[in-house]
C-alpha cells in the first residue's frame, strides 16, 4: 500500500459552527490529531464539499476523518471507495444532545471526539477482502424430497448447478407418498394433484441438476465458495465441490406408538395421516380386516401442542385432515367424517377449503380427545365436547391421528444424544450439524431475517427449519436457495454475509503470539474457526461474519480486523483528554453496539433529548468484540466509569451475533479482580441492555450513571495512565 | 430522470415495506440491478407502524437498522420514494413501467437539521399514527426515516408558512416549485410487494367503529402502545384520555366472514396475544380475547401458552354479535354467546380493540396481464412478495420476498441467456 496521507474535514453546517469553535477544532486536528491536511467547510455533504474531498483523494489522501454528523447520516454522500474513513459525530453526538449553558464542556466533548476520530483513522487499514475466496456456482442440496427438489430446480433455473443427495433409492420424499395435496391457488375447493411427477420430470431433464441416490453425506468441510462434500453411496465415496449448501432434510412423522392412549400402535384401525394417504393412493378405503369404512374420526393435535409429546403445532395438519375427509367423501359420500379439534387452524385462503369441506358434509366438532378404545367391531373416541361442556364419545371404523412433524435436524450439537445421525457431518470444531433453535428445528432466531443462519453458506429449508405445509415449503426452498446463491457469489468476492453484508474486512491473526487457549474457536458464534493438529486456530474467513467475538475473546490480543482492531478502539479511548481529579469533570466511556445502542444514542440527538457531556461513546460491532484490555486501559488512564451497552440476551436474545452481549456480560463479571487490584469500585464498569427504541431511556441512563459516579467520586487513577 | 437507469436486466420492486426492502436487498446482494419504488416518503411500510413483533416482543426498527445499512452500502440498489407506479405494460422479460414522482418539496441537499420544521407552526394529521396524532407541516416522517430527509406538506406550499420553511433552510433544500414528474422505465422483472391495508372497520356495522370512540383497531392500538406514538406509549382511550383498564380484543374483525373478508388474515390472533402483553406490562389492567379459533401456528404455540398462563388475560370463545355504548361512561357492552357452554353475555369493557383483517393494497391497481390475483385480490404465483401474495406475518413475508427475489433473478437469467444465444 502507498504511504498514508491523512486529512480531516470539519463541517460547520447544521448549527455546528454556531455551537462549536471550529477554529480550535482545526488546531486540535492539526496539532494533536496530526492530520496532514485540515479543511473546514460550511456544508460538507453538499456536492461542493464532497467534491473537495474527492479532489484531495485524487491528490493522494488515503485516510479521511469527517467531522460532521453521525456515521449513520449522509452515508451515501461520504462514500469514498478505497479511502479509510472515520466519522466524528459532532452533530447527533454533541450539539444536539448537550443542553444549553454547557458551552465549555460541549467544546471539550467535540474536541475529544475529533481526537478519537483522528487516532482511529491512523490505525485503520483498507480491507482488501479475504484471500481464501473462490467462485463455485454449484449448490449442494441435502435431501431429495419436495423441498430439496424445489430448491435444486430453483437454483438450476437461475443458472446455477445443483447436486441432490438423497438417502432413499428414489426422489420425492413424503410428497411422493401423497395421493393428492391441498391446493396452492384458487379454487380452494378440492384436493389437487401433488405435482410431484411433473417436478421429478423437470429435475430429471435439467442439464444442471445431478442426483446421488441411496447416498448420505460422510463429511462436509470447507467454507462458502469452497465446500467439499464427501458423498457416500452405492458406488463408494465421491467428493463434490459446492459453493453453498441447502439442507432440506425434511421431517419424520411423530410415531403413533407413542400415543397408546389414543390407540396408536394398539389398534390396527388407528392410523396416522400417512396411513390415510396410503389408502387413498391404493384406492382401498377399508379397515384392516377388509370391511368397508363407514365412519372416520380425525383427532387433531394428536401428540401435538402437548408438553409431553410435541409442544408445538405443525401447522399443516388441520388442512391435511380436511383434505383426507374429502377423500372419504369423494369415495363414498355416505361415509361419516368427523374432525375433532380444539382450534381449527387454516390460515389465509385455507378458510375456503374448510368451507368447502363443510359443504361436502364433513362434520367439525370442538372437542378434546382423552382416549380411544375398542367398541364392538369398531373404535370409540372419548372426548370432552367443549361446546356442550361434557364428556362424551363417538364411534368410528377408522381413527386418524393428526400427528406432527419431527425435524430431521441431525445431531443436536448443544445437547448430543445417542442415536442421532448427522445430516451434514460437518468437520467443524463446533459440531457436525447446524445449531438448532427450538424443539429441534434449525430455524433462524430473527423475525426480520428468516434465513439468518448460524453456519454461513448453509441454509435450512422446508420442515427441518420450521413445521410447514407443501405450499410454504415451496416458498421456503426457493428463499433458501436465493440465500445460498448470495452466499457463494459474495464468498467469491471476499465479502461477508448478512448481517454485515458486503464487509470486506476479515480477521487477521498473529499466530506467533497465540497461546492455543481455544477461546476464539469455542466462542465463535458461527463455527468459523477450527483448530489444527497443534491446536492453533484455523480461520475460515468465508464462514466468518465479522462480528469480532474472537477479537473480544483473545486474551493475548493477536486477532484483529484491518479497520476494526484492538488498536483502532484502544487508540480512540486513549486519545481522550482526561481532566485532573479536581476538575469535577468525570469522563465516562461508552462502548455501544452499533446496531441498537448507538442508533438509540443517535436518535436521542435527532429528538433533541439531552444527556451528560461527560460521556465519550465508541460504536462497536458487537459487545462480544469488546476486549477487556479496553476496559483496563480506560480505567488505568483515569476514566471514571465505563458503560457497555448491548442487546438483550437470554431466551429472546436480540444479538445478531447470538451471544455477544451475553459473553460481554460474562467477561465483565470477571473484571472485578482487575477493579480490586486497581482499588476501584465495582460500579465503575456497568453493562446495560439497550434496545434501539430506548433513546429516552438511554439518555436518562447516562445521566443517572454520571450522577452515581459523582457520588462515588473521581477515579484515583488520573494522571498515572 | 433518465430513461436509461433501467434495462431489461433490471428488477423493479414495487413497495418499500419489509417485503419490498427484503426482496430488493436479497436480489441486489446477489449482484443484480434493482430499483425499489415506494409511494410514501420513507421506507418501512407497516412494520414501522408496529411497536413490537410477536413472539419475541422485539422492535421492528432493530431489523430496519440492519436493512438500512445494507441499502446504504449497496451500489446495485436504487431507492425511489414518493414514487407511485401508475402503469405496467408488457410481460415478463420486458416490462415498461410508468411512475409518478410526487413532489417532496425538499431536495437531496437536506441534512435533516430540522430548521424548516422549527419555522412552521401549522399541523397535519400524522399518517404514521393513522391520523391519531399530529405533526408539523414540515416534518421528518420518522426518526429512522430513509431517506433521512424532511417533507414539506403540499398544504403549506404557496402559503406564508411554506415561505418561512424555505427561508429557514440554510442549505437551499426546500424547493416549493418542485413539480410532480412522470417517468418511464424498462424492467426485466417486477416484484409486487405492495403490501396490505387494514379492512375498513366501519363496514362492520354492529361493532360501531367510527361511532363509538373507544372502539379502535389493532393497528391503532399498536400506535398507542408505542412510546413514539401519539400518547407517548400510554394506553389511553380516545373518548376521555383515561388509561384503559379493561380491554377487549375481538378476533376475526372482518376476517373469516362472507360479508367482509372470506379469508383468515393469519396475523390477528398473534397480534392480539402480543397486545395483551402491552396491556399487562403497562398497568394492572385486564385483557379479554374473544375468538373463534386461536391460530398460534407452529412454535407460536409457546407464546400462546405463556399468555394463557397470564392471570390478567382471559379468553372467551365467541364471535361477538354486537357492541353497545354506555353513553355516560363511554364504556362498551359486548353482546354475544360464549359457545363453550353456551352462555349469553353482555360484558363491559372500557376499550375495545378490533383485530382487523388484512386486505391486499393492490386491490384496484391496474396489474399487467401476466399477474394473476385470487378473488380476494392477493397475487398468485411467485412474483407477489409478502402480504401482497397472501395474509402473512413479518417473518413469512420476508421468506416470501426472498423467494420472489429468486424468481426475478431467474427471469433476468433467462433473458440474458436468450440474448446471448441470439
Amino acid at each position: 500500500m502507498s504511504e498514508m496521507k491523512t486529512a480531516a474535514y470539519l463541517c460547520s453546517g447544521c448549527g455546528i459552527g454556531e455551537k462549536l469553535d471550529i477554529a480550535s477544532l482545526s488546531k486540535v486536528a492539526q496539532r494533536e490529531g496530526k492530520m496532514m491536511l485540515v479543511k473546514e467547510h460550511e456544508f460538507l455533504c453538499s456536492a461542493e464539499g464532497v467534491g473537495m474531498i474527492r479532489a484531495d483523494i485524487a491528490e493522494g489522501v488515503t485516510h479521511a476523518a469527517i467531522a460532521a454528523c453521525s456515521r449513520r447520516a449522509k452515508t451515501e454522500a461520504f462514500d469514498f471507495p478505497g479511502t479509510a474513513l472515520s466519522r466524528v459525530n459532532l452533530r447527533e453526538g454533541v450539539i444536539w444532545v448537550v443542553a444549553e449553558g454547557h458551552e465549555e464542556i460541549r467544546q471539550e466533548m467535540a474536541e475529544d471526539y475529533l481526537r478519537m476520530g483522528c487516532a482511529e483513522l491512523k490505525k485503520m487499514k483498507m480491507p482488501e477482502g479475504n484471500p481464501g475466496r473462490k467462485l463455485n456456482r454449484r449448490i449442494l442440496v441435502a435431501g431429495g424430497g419436495f423441498s430439496g427438489l424445489t430448491a435444486a430446480l430453483a437454483a438450476a433455473d437461475a443458472g446455477y448447478e445443483a447436486v441432490i443427495v438423497e438417502k432413499e433409492d428414489h426422489l420425492g420424499g413424503h410428497a411422493a407418498k401423497l395421493a393428492k395435496r391441498v391446493p396452492f391457488r384458487e379454487p380452494y375447493r378440492e384436493p389437487v394433484d401433488t405435482g410431484i411427477d411433473a417436478l421429478l420430470e423437470k429435475v430429471g431433464a435439467h442439464p444442471k441438476i445431478s442426483v446421488h441416490l441411496e447416498s448420505t453425506i460422510a463429511e462436509t468441510s470447507g467454507a462458502p465458495g469452497r465446500f467439499f462434500v464427501k458423498i457416500s453411496g452405492p458406488a463408494g465415496e465421491k467428493i463434490e465441490e459446492a459453493g453453498a449448501i441447502v439442507q432440506a432434510s425434511g421431517f419424520s412423522g411423530y410415531d403413533i406408538a407413542k400415543l397408546p392412549h389414543l390407540g396408536g400402535g394398539k389398534y390396527p384401525d388407528v392410523v396416522d395421516q400417512a396411513g390415510v394417504e396410503e389408502m387413498a393412493k391404493s384406492g382401498n378405503f377399508t379397515k384392516k380386516d377388509g370391511r368397508a369404512i363407514s365412519s372416520v374420526a380425525f383427532v387433531q393435535c394428536a401428540g401435538q401442542r402437548d408438553p409431553e409429546h410435541l409442544p408445538y403445532c405443525s401447522g399443516h395438519c388441520c388442512a391435511t385432515s380436511i383434505k383426507q375427509a374429502m377423500y372419504f367423501k369423494e369415495a363414498n359420500p355416505d361415509t361419516e367424517t368427523v374432525v375433532l379439534f380444539t382450534d381449527l387452524r387454516v390460515p389465509g385462503m385455507g378458510e375456503d377449503f374448510y368451507r368447502s369441506a363443510q359443504e361436502k358434509g364433513v362434520i367439525f366438532a370442538k372437542g378434546k380427545v382423552s382416549s380411544v378404545s375398542e367398541a364392538g367391531n369398531g373404535l370409540r373416541v372419548n372426548f370432552r365436547d367443549l361446546i356442550l361442556d361434557e364428556e362424551t364419545s363417538l364411534d368410528a371404523d377408522l381413527v386418524v391421528l393428526a400427528t406432527g412433524q419431527v425435524p430431521n435436524s441431525g445431531v443436536n450439537i448443544d445437547l448430543p444424544e445417542e442415536g442421532q445421525v448427522s445430516v451434514l457431518n460437518l468437520n467443524y470444531r463446533q459440531g457436525r450439524d447446524m445449531p438448532q433453535l427450538v424443539h429441534g428445528f434449525t430455524d433462524s432466531h430473527f423475525i426480520c431475517f428468516p434465513y439468518e443462519t448460524r453456519r454461513t453458506g448453509i441454509y435450512a429449508a422446508g420442515p427441518v427449519r420450521r413445521p410447514m405445509d407443501m405450499m410454504q415449503a415451496s416458498v421456503d426452498a426457493t428463499g433458501a436457495t436465493l440465500k445460498a446463491i448470495q452466499a457463494l457469489e459474495n464468498a467469491a468476492l471476499g465479502r461477508a454475509a448478512h448481517p454485515r453484508s458486503g464487509d470486506l474486512s476479515y480477521p487477521h491473526v498473529r499466530l506467533e503470539g497465540c497461546t492455543q487457549c481455544k477461546r476464539c474457536t469455542v466462542e465463535c458464534p458461527f463455527g468459523a474457526i477450527d483448530e489444527d493438529e497443534k491446536r492453533y486456530p484455523v480461520f475460515n474467513e468465508s464462514r466468518c461474519r465479522r462480528c469480532g467475538t474472537c477479537m473480544g475473546a483473545c486474551p493475548v490480543r493477536v486477532i484483529s480486523f484491518e479497520n476494526y482492531s484492538v488498536d483502532t478502539v484502544g487508540a480512540q479511548l486513549k486519545a481522550v483528554e482526561i481532566p485532573d481529579e479536581f476538575s469535577e469533570k468525570p469522563r465516562i466511556l461508552i462502548l455501544a453496539c452499533e446496531n441498537d445502542a448507538y442508533p438509540a444514542l443517535d436518535m436521542a440527538g435527532v429528538q433533541r433529548l439531552t444527556y451528560s457531556a461527560f460521556v465519550r461513546a465508541i460504536p462497536v460491532r458487537c459487545l462480544g468484540s469488546v476486549n477487556t484490555i479496553w476496559i483496563t486501559d480506560a480505567l488505568n488512564s483515569g476514566y471514571d466509569g465505563v458503560m457497555m451497552m448491548g442487546c438483550k440476551h437470554g431466551e429472546n436474545y436480540q444479538c445478531h451475533f447470538v451471544k455477544g452481549s451475553e459473553l460481554a456480560n460474562y467477561r465483565m463479571s470477571k473484571i472485578d479482580d482487575t477493579l480490586n487490584q486497581l482499588g476501584l469500585e465495582a460500579e465503575r464498569v456497568a453493562t446495560h441492555e439497550v434496545a434501539i427504541t430506548d433513546s429516552a431511556r438511554v439518555a436518562k441512563m447516562i445521566d443517572d450513571y454520571v450522577a452515581s459516579i459523582n457520588e462515588i467520586g473521581m477515579s484515583p487513577m488520573k494522571g498515572f495512565g | 430522470m433518465e430513461k436509461d437507469i433501467a434495462t431489461n436486466q433490471t428488477i423493479l420492486v414495487i413497495g418499500g415495506g419489509i417485503a419490498g426492502i427484503s426482496a430488493a436487498l436479497e436480489a441486489a446482494e446477489c449482484g443484480r440491478q434493482v430499483i425499489l419504488a415506494e409511494r410514501n416518503a420513507l421506507l418501512g411500510g407497516r412494520t414501522l407502524q408496529l411497536y413490537r413483533y410477536f413472539p419475541k416482543m422485539c422492535h421492528p426498527t432493530c431489523g430496519l437498522e440492519i436493512n438500512l445499512r445494507r441499502i446504504k452500502a449497496n451500489r446495485n440498489l436504487r431507492v425511489l420514494t414518493m414514487t407511485e407506479v401508475v402503469g405496467v405494460s408488457g410481460r415478463r422479460g420486458s416490462y415498461r413501467v410508468k411512475m409518478k414522482i410526487h413532489p417532496r418539496h425538499v431536495n437531496e441537499k437536506c441534512t435533516a437539521c430540522g430548521d424548516c420544521a422549527s419555522a412552521v407552526s401549522s399541523e397535519i394529521p400524522n399518517r404514521l399514527d393513522y391520523g391519531l396524532g399530529k405533526t408539523r407541516a414540515a416534518y421528518l416522517p420518522h426518526a429512522m426515516a430513509y431517506p433521512m430527509r424532511y417533507v414539506i406538506d403540499p398544504s403549506i406550499v404557496g402559503t406564508e408558512e411554506g415561505k418561512r420553511a424555505r427561508q429557514a433552510c440554510r442549505v437551499g433544500a426546500v424547493d416549493l416549485e418542485m413539480k410532480e414528474e412522470t417517468i418511464e422505465i424498462e424492467a426485466g422483472s417486477v416484484i409486487w410487494a405492495t403490501g396490505w391495508k387494514p379492512y375498513d372497520a366501519s363496514k362492520i356495522q354492529p361493532y360501531g367503529y367510527g361511532r363509538f370512540p373507544n372502539v379502535i383497531t389493532s393497528v391503532e392500538f399498536e400506535r398507542l402502545a408505542d412510546p413514539g406514538g401519539p400518547s407517548g406509549g400510554r394506553l389511553l382511550r380516545p373518548s376521555d384520555g383515561k388509561e384503559a383498564k379493561n380491554v377487549a380484543f375481538i378476533q376475526c374483525a372482518g376476517s373469516r366472514d362472507e360479508n367482509h373478508l372470506r379469508h383468515c388474515s393469519r396475523i390477528c390472533c398473534m397480534a392480539s396475544l402480543k397486545q395483551t402483553r402491552y396491556v399487562s406490562e403497562a398497568s394492572d389492567a385486564k385483557s379479554t380475547v374473544y375468538y373463534i379459533d386461536i391460530r398460534a401456528i407452529d412454535r407460536f404455540e409457546d407464546f400462546y401458552r405463556k399468555v394463557q398462563e397470564d392471570p390478567s388475560v382471559s379468553f372467551v370463545k365467541s364471535k361477538v354479535a354486537s357492541i353497545s355504548l354506555d353513553e355516560a361512561s363511554g364504556d362498551l357492552f359486548l353482546n354475544g354467546v360464549d359457545t363453550e357452554g353456551y352462555h349469553r353475555y353482555a360484558n363491559r369493557h372500557d376499550l375495545v380493540v378490533l383485530a382487523i383483517g388484512m386486505e391486499p393494497e393492490s386491490l384496484g391497481m391496474a396489474l399487467p396481464e401476466d399477474v394473476v390475483t385470487d378473488s380476494s385480490g392477493f397475487i398468485e404465483g411467485g412474483f407477489g412478495a409478502g402480504a401482497a401474495s397472501s395474509p402473512l406475518d413479518v417473518n413469512r413475508s420476508v421468506q416470501s420476498a426472498t423467494s420472489a427475489a429468486l424468481f426475478a433473478i431467474s427471469d433476468i437469467h433467462r433473458i440474458s441467456a436468450t440474448e446471448e444465444a441470439s
